[in-house]
Parts: structure tokens; sequence; C-alpha cells
């Protein structure tokens, strides 16, 4: 199979989401949107208009946020709790461990505007570090869809799964990658592209950049790979040992700090079973500078241009 | 459950609560006399729970946020018959189910997970709102202890609790006086506790945390104020029943000598011998 970015329109995946939890809801009078006063930014409106008591909105309080949260799924309700992820997760992180994790919570955490969404905004509402926060903590899957498509798939998913899910959701605007009717998988990494010269591994915002990268390395004569891995936890192992393997050198793309995310999964998983050269692009361990979210990611190397630089400095140390 | 057979209860609880920590060589044991009380009226006059379908969807709901008091529970939850009251020896050994904390997902009749402090309240007022979205007539409770509300987290709990108008929701502070290190008054003081939660929007009683009889009557269903949460100050003693350990802070996480246990075991006898005779 190979994919290709399918259209130049950009789409919210915040929109795919809200649509998705509707539709969820209609069917099930339990599913309870709980937000921190982020009606808004969460794009929870038409939510509250049809269902006024199905929205908990507990206010600015993100620690009782995620403890309702965990006392509404003891209580038989299914909660998806929405707020920027920069809050839910730092803000959070010892209710999301012990309330929801360690308690084997049903609970939908939904950290939306994720990775570096607010730009400008800066540092402090830079989602950067939730990869590495959520992943450390046992029992939890780690879900970060690619386009409005996966974002839909995958928020389906979560419902129909029994246990904690941290859903990493975008506010800027990506393409179309996969097709209508696509269906997520948990732990399944989708391989958009084959390739055999080396392979990139992305998610999220990253991954149309990753496809246009290997467009662009592919007119230089360079064949690459391209794996979408939504769900950083659990990690497919198989397809990355594959990818490591067939391919000799990976490359990865993440919108969060290279410490800890994805970069850090995919790289744990290589040196155990097969070890290759590798190239984690993502934020070098610093607080971005003022800028959007498109120029922040250009400026951290992961133009679609700049992906396939690295992959072409990576080809260089390939044995 | 009358009054009397509730203190007998209490009283074999704080006895197995002592050997436990004894043996064990660890625990909570100011903390957890001063909660006993409370557990007891909790599992034995006012929950709805039944041990045979701990997960009954419309079971009350009971949560120690206090969960470094957790062998006060297990005790309580094996006496109420949740659990083996056999099993109450491998406290804390490795492997046991029965941890420092309690954990709900190995042992039934816990509802959540607590230890870090403040967490309790947020996950009560969760449940809460469960109830009322379902039309249902389960209640809530929460037990803190008082140097917990520190914690900002419970005060966001409170403020919501408020909003939503969940009267529903009993919160009981188990009001010792004291926190691990020191007196709370001298560390973060609460005070005024009962007109900070009734400013907060709350209806707030004041007990004695020991008299059976007041805390059944304040806990008991139909007492509270439509459209208000509710609060219960229990005024209680770290440490109580045992003479050398009652309102001492260092008896936060102490474990009592061989002597230390015999003596206190002594006092307990003698409390349960005046309890019969009374009866």
């Amino acid at each position: 199979m190979e994919l290709s970015v399918r259209s130049t329109e950009l789409h919210d995946c915040r929109d795919a989401f809200t649509e998705t939890l509707m539709a969820i809801a209609s069917e099930n009078p339990d599913v309870i949107a709980v937000c921190n006063d982020s009606v808004g930014s969460s794009k929870l409106g038409a939510f509250r208009e049809r269902w006024p008591e199905r929205l908990v909105n507990v206010g600015i309080a993100e620690q009782n946020l995620v403890g309702v949260g965990a006392g509404l799924a003891n209580g038989g309700k299914l909660p998806f709790v929405c707020a920027a992820a920069c809050f839910l997760t730092g803000r959070a992180l010892e209710q999301i461990k012990a309330d929801v994790a360690y308690s084997d919570a049903n609970v939908k955490l939904c950290g939306i505007s994720s990775g570096v969404a607010y730009g400008e905004l800066g540092p402090t509402h830079h989602s950067a570090e939730d990869f590495a926060w959520i992943r450390a903590i046992p029992n939890i899957a780690v879900v970060a869809p690619a386009d409005r498509i996966e974002t839909s798939a995958a928020t389906e998913w979560s419902a129909s799964f029994e246990g904690p899910v941290f859903l990493r959701i975008s506010r800027v605007g990506v393409p179309d990658l996969f097709s209508e009717g696509h269906t997520f998988e948990l732990g399944k990494a989708d391989m958009l592209r084959d390739g055999s010269d080396l392979t990139i591994i992305a998610n999220g915002t990253l991954t149309h950049r990753a496809i246009s990268a290997a467009e662009l390395l592919a007119r230089r004569g360079v064949s690459a790979r391209v794996l979408n891995l939504a769900t950083v936890r659990p990690i497919d192992e198989d397809r990355i040992i594959a990818a490591a393997l067939d391919t000799g050198a990976i490359v990865t793309c993440e919108e969060h700090t290279i410490f800890g995310g994805l970069g850090s999964a995919v790289a744990e998983v290589v040196v155990d079973h097969a070890p290759v050269p590798m190239k984690r692009l993502g934020i070098p361990g610093s607080f971005a500078p003022t800028g959007s979210a498109s120029f922040l990611l250009d400026e951290f190397g992961m133009s679609p241009a700049g992906i396939a630089q690295s992959a072409m400095e990576l080809l260089a140390r390939k044995a | 459950m009358n009054v009397t057979e509730l203190r007998k209860i209490a009283n074999r609880i704080r006895r197995r609560d002592l050997r436990a920590v004894f043996e064990a060589g660890a625990g909570h044991i100011g903390g957890e006399m001063s909660v006993i009380d409370i557990l007891t009226a909790l599992y034995f006059h006012v929950l709805n729970v039944d041990p045979a379908a701990p997960l009954a969807p419309n079971r009350d709901r009971l949560v120690l946020s206090k969960g470094h008091t957790a062998c006060a529970l297990y005790v309580t939850l094996a006496e109420r018959g949740f659990i083996p009251q056999e099993e109450i020896s491998t406290f804390l050994k490795p492997r046991s189910r029965l941890n420092g904390h309690p954990n709900c997902t190995k042992v039934p009749g816990v509802e959540t997970n607590t230890g870090p402090l403040g967490h309790g309240l947020p996950v009560g007022v969760g449940m809460a709102v469960a109830a009322g979205l379902s039309r249902a007539s389960w209640r809530t409770f929460v037990i803190t202890g008082d140097g917990e509300l520190q914690e900002g987290s419970n005060w966001e709990a409170i403020m919501a609790a408020a909003q939503f108008k969940l009267d529903s929701l009993t919160l009981v502070v188990d009001h010792n006086r004291l926190q691990q290190g020191a007196r709370v008054a001298d560390t973060n003081n609460l005070a005024p506790l009962a007109v900070k939660l009734e400013s907060f929007g709350w209806a707030v009683e004041e007990i004695d945390g020991h008299d059976m009889e007041q805390i059944c009557k304040a806990l008991s269903p139909g007492v509270a104020t439509t459209g208000k949460p509710k609060c219960v100050i229990a005024h209680t003693n770290k440490g109580h029943g045992i003479s050398f350990m009652s309102d001492d802070v260092a008896w936060h996480h102490k474990v009592p000598s061989r002597e230390q246990y015999e003596r206190a075991m002594v006092e307990l006898e003698v409390a349960r011998a005046e309890i019969e005779e009374a009866a």
C-alpha cells in the first residue's frame, strides 16, 4: 500500500473528535463529557446544547477534573475527560496515575491541542512532555491519531475499550491520509508506504510531513518506508523490529520532546531487538521560541525537507 | 445494629488492627485508632453494601481518602465479610493484596486507590454526580484526615460539590488535630473549619467522632439538607483507646514495642469488658 496525502485541504481533528463523541453519546446514555471550562477549546458546545446534563464542567480545576472522571467511571458512566493536553497531563498527573491508571478506572483522557498546537502562546501551553509522562505510568494506552479519519476511528475504539486511555488530539490542521471506514487497532502501527533504504516513524501532526518527506526522498532515489505509530503504548514491537531489519535505519518525528516520547519508545525496541542507526526528531530539549505550531515544527527540522535532510544524513551513517 | 454491638465491633477492630501493625512492624496506628469508630458505624450501620456483591451497581460508596490507614479498612472489611479474617495476617507481606495503601483492583470493597492525600474527595464528587445522572439513590461517603485538607485538590472538589448541589455526598473529616509531624494548628491551620465549609455552601455538623450514637445519627439517611453536600466534622483523637498513644504526634506511624503492644492490648481488653458489662 502506498499512501499519499490525499488533498491539500487541512482539517482540525477536534471536529472529528466531537462529532464522533456525539455519535457515541447518542447511542450510549452513559457517555459523559467532563471538562475544565474548556467547552470552547474542546469543541463541546454542540454536546452541551444537546445534553446539558451530561456535560460536567468542573471549572478551572484539573485535579478535580480527573478525580471526577474516575468517580463517574466508578458510578457506571463512560467519561471522556477533555482538557488542553498541557494542563490535563501536567496539572493532574498524580490523579492520572492513582485515580485512573492504578485504579483501572474506565476513563478516556482527551488531551486537546497537544504538542506545540498553541504555538505563540508559548511553552507554558505546549504539551511537549505528555507521551513521556503518561507512557511511564502502567495501565494506560497512549494514542495520537494522524488525521480526522483516524481521530474518529480512535475515538470510537476508545469507547468500546474497557480501561484507561490517553487520546492526544491536535488543533493544528492536517490533510486526510486514511480512507473513510478506516478502523483503529490498539498497538498496531500502519505501514503507510513501503521502502527499503530507511524507515520514518511518526504520528499525530507529523505523519503527513513524514509522507511528504518520503516523496521528496523518492525523487532523490531513496526508498523510505513510513510507519504511522498512533499507539505509543502498547507499542507495535513487531513492525518496528521489521522496519529495523528490513531497512537498517530509522528516523522518528514527533510533536514532543525527543526525551521519552515516540522516538525514545522506538529506540527502546530497536536497542533491545535490532540495533540500527537512528535519528530522533522532535523538540530538542529546550523551551520553544515564539512562533506558530507550523513554524516551530519547521524550526525543529520537521518540515518535509528537514526530515528528508535528516534521512540523508542518517543514510550516510548506515553501515 | 444497636450502639453496644457497634462498640463491641469497633473494639474488636482496634485489637485486630493493633496486632496487625505490631506483627507487620509497620502501619499508621494513630490515624487508624482515630478512624475506626467511623468505619465501624459506616460498615455495620450506615452503608448499603453486600460482601457477596461488592460491585453491585446501587451499592453505597465509601472512599477512605486517608489511605495510609488502610489496615483499619482491611480489618473492617474482613469483619464485615469482604475478605477472609485470616488474610489480615498477610498485611504488608510480600505479594499480599493488603498493601500499605488500599487497591480497588485487588481488594473487594475498596472503591478507588488512595494514598496520595487529596484524591478521595474529587473521586467522591464524580461518584455523586454519577448517582445524580442515573437518578439513583445510593450515597457516597468520603473520609479524609484533617491535615489532608491542606491539599488544594480538596477545595476544588468542595467548590464543585456545592456547585453541583450534591446532597447525596457526605464528607467525614477525621479531625484528630494531628498530622504526621506536628499539630495541624501549628502547621497550616484549618480553623475555623466548619465556618469555611459552610461558607463554601456545605451543610456542616460537628460530632464526637468516638461517640457511636452521634456518628450513627449524623451519617444516617434522611438528615441531609436538600441541595447541599454534607460535611461531618468528627472530633477524634489520634491513637484513641490506647492511653499512651492518644493525642500524641509520635504515634503517627510508630510501631509499638512488645511491652507497649501488651500494655495497649490490656487497655483494649479492659474497654471490651466495660462495653460488655454496660450492655
